[in-house]
């Protein structure tokens, strides 16, 4: 499914990167918003296990590789709109919080919210990304063949 | 025979207090924090991970300080933690392929498509103690170089074009889970892979070994070893489609074996495969050697009678709880159990000798 034709493809991006930021990053950035939107916990942040699979052969049958801990959270808003937190690790507040921004990238606020909260997000993980593939790519191995001048 | 013994709490509350004082060890050296021993104990952190079965960090750096640097114990711990946990689900199965690697060699092709990538390794150090880290342990930035776009297909994938190579057969989409249902044999290649991942690293490295010196014979190539974060994606139902719920760093090995060809089928290369959590290479190499001579029968290959090909055996002794929790328990008292030994070899004695006494008198 491309991105064009996927009708989830935004909330999708939105909510992979929420549970995937750091928690402390959210919930600073969350405070500098400055919002108190009324909400309703639908469900109060839990923590549990799940169980990443992989490929035998990495294209073969899946196999259960181990779990890995998730925390996640559900809140409605007073217009009813509803938002969900699955994120990575134990942190009952960054499970709100993304349930939080999840509902309110729902609404008006959309725009506002990409602008403040989830542009930094994004750019914090993309820094961290890059710079691990610029060290990677100084270890890169350039080969050479000695020249033997045997003629 | 297990009979209520009581009057040991006095003696274990005591116990407990010193442990812990011990485990604090001089209190004039500065306390570990947990943050610590998760970001410069961190391979250590990933046996925890890796053999406790449970991805997470903070915890299991948690479990290395608590176990006083006791591995073992400390998976123990994560092990137990596990069991606490309510199961929201099981995630897709991870695209390797799309790993950002912060390591990535060949041992079978120079010049693969992107590249020969050392990443942050041991290999070509001296082992020559380092005494300026018992001095000082900061250390400069690493260079850098421009990141690479290219993609980094596996390696496999160019074999696999040329049919050189064995497929892989797709399986189920739920895997059977060891945590859910017993082992029991013959044990699926999924149960089999979810085992050696979690299995202890120096059984599986010394099962390994074995295949190499010559039980169960199966010269490896190290066709790709990489190491780097993939995305984790889940279907949640609340939401009627899969979203990413975390990034782990795994290691994957794959390795290309040779092969003869049997009745059936013309020569072709087979292939043995690790994963494992976090940076884990010793283990992911080891893991893809001993999948690889466990599929002896799959391949229609002979039974050598190698400890690497019984998979009763592989299995059944690879998990380190299980089998510390067994060999640990005989230290605990058994002082009913060894009381009727001892009556026993008493009543034995006596009778041996009153035979003694008898034919001597005759």
């Amino acid at each position: 499914m491309n991105m064009m034709s996927d009708p989830n493809a935004k909330r999708k991006d939105w909510l992979s990167l929420l549970a995937k930021s750091p928690a402390a990053k959210l919930s600073k950035l969350w405070t500098d918003l400055s919002i108190e939107p009324v909400h309703t916990v639908l469900r109060s942040p839990e923590i549990g296990g799940v169980m990443v699979r992989g490929r035998a052969g990495a294209v073969g049958a899946a196999f259960n590789l181990g779990e890995m801990t998730v925390t996640r959270a559900s809140v409605k808003l007073s217009d009813g709109t509803v938002g969900h937190g699955y994120v990575q690790g134990r942190d009952k507040g960054h499970a709100l919080h993304a349930a939080l921004v999840d509902a309110l990238m729902q609404t008006k606020m959309a725009a506002a919210i990409d602008t403040a909260l989830l542009a930094p997000l994004r750019d914090g993980l993309k820094q961290g990304a890059t710079d691990r593939a610029a060290k990677a790519a100084a270890t890169k191995v350039d080969f050479f063949t000695m020249v033997r001048g045997e003629d | 025979m297990y009979v209520a013994v009581k009057g040991g709490e006095r003696a274990i509350d005591n116990a407990h207090a010193w442990l812990a004082e011990e485990r604090r060890g001089d209190t004039d050296i500065p306390e570990l924090s947990v943050a610590q021993i998760r970001e410069q104990m961190s391979l250590a952190v990933n046996r925890v991970m890796a053999e406790g079965s449970l991805y997470d960090p903070h915890l299991a750096a948690l479990a290395i300080k608590q176990a006083r640097g006791d591995l073992i114990e400390a998976i123990f711990l994560i092990r137990a933690y596990r069991t606490t946990l309510p199961r929201f689900g099981g995630s897709n199965p991870i695209e390797t392929q799309n790993m950002q690697c912060d390591r990535r060699v060949s041992a079978t092709f120079k010049d693969a498509p992107g590249g020969q990538i050392l990443g942050p390794t041991f290999d070509y150090t001296h082992r020559l103690l380092d005494f300026k880290l018992a001095a000082d342990g900061e250390a400069a930035d690493a260079p850098t170089a421009a990141p690479s776009q290219a993609p980094t297909p596996h390696i496999m994938s160019f074999l696999d074009r040329e049919q050189l190579i064995q497929t892989e057969p797709t399986g189920e989409a739920v895997p059977d889970d060891l945590t859910r249902t017993p082992l029991e044999l013959p044990a699926s290649r999924a149960l089999r892979l979810q085992s050696l991942t979690r299995g202890d690293e120096g059984f599986i490295l010394g099962m390994a070994y074995s295949t190499q010196r010559g039980y169960a014979r199966n010269h490896a190539f190290v066709a790709e070893l990489r190491i780097g974060a993939v995305a984790v994606e889940m279907d949640i139902p609340e939401l009627g489609f899969a979203i990413e719920i975390g990034e782990i760093t795994v290691t994957e090995c794959e390795t290309v074996n040779q092969f003869q060809g049997s009745k059936t089928q013309p020569p072709q290369f087979t292939r043995g495969y690790g994963l494992v959590f976090g940076m884990t290479e010793r283990k992911a190499i080891s893991m893809a050697l001993v999948d690889r001579a466990l599929r002896w029968k799959e391949l229609g290959e002979d039974n050598l009678g190698a400890p690497a090909q019984d998979e009763e055996f592989v299995l059944y002794h690879s998990d380190n709880i299980q089998a510390t929790g067994f060999l640990e328990h005989i230290k605990l008292p058994h002082y009913v159990d060894f009381q009727s030994e001892l009556e026993l070899i008493r009543k034995l004695r006596r009778e041996a000798q009153d035979n003694i006494s008898r034919e001597a008198a005759e």
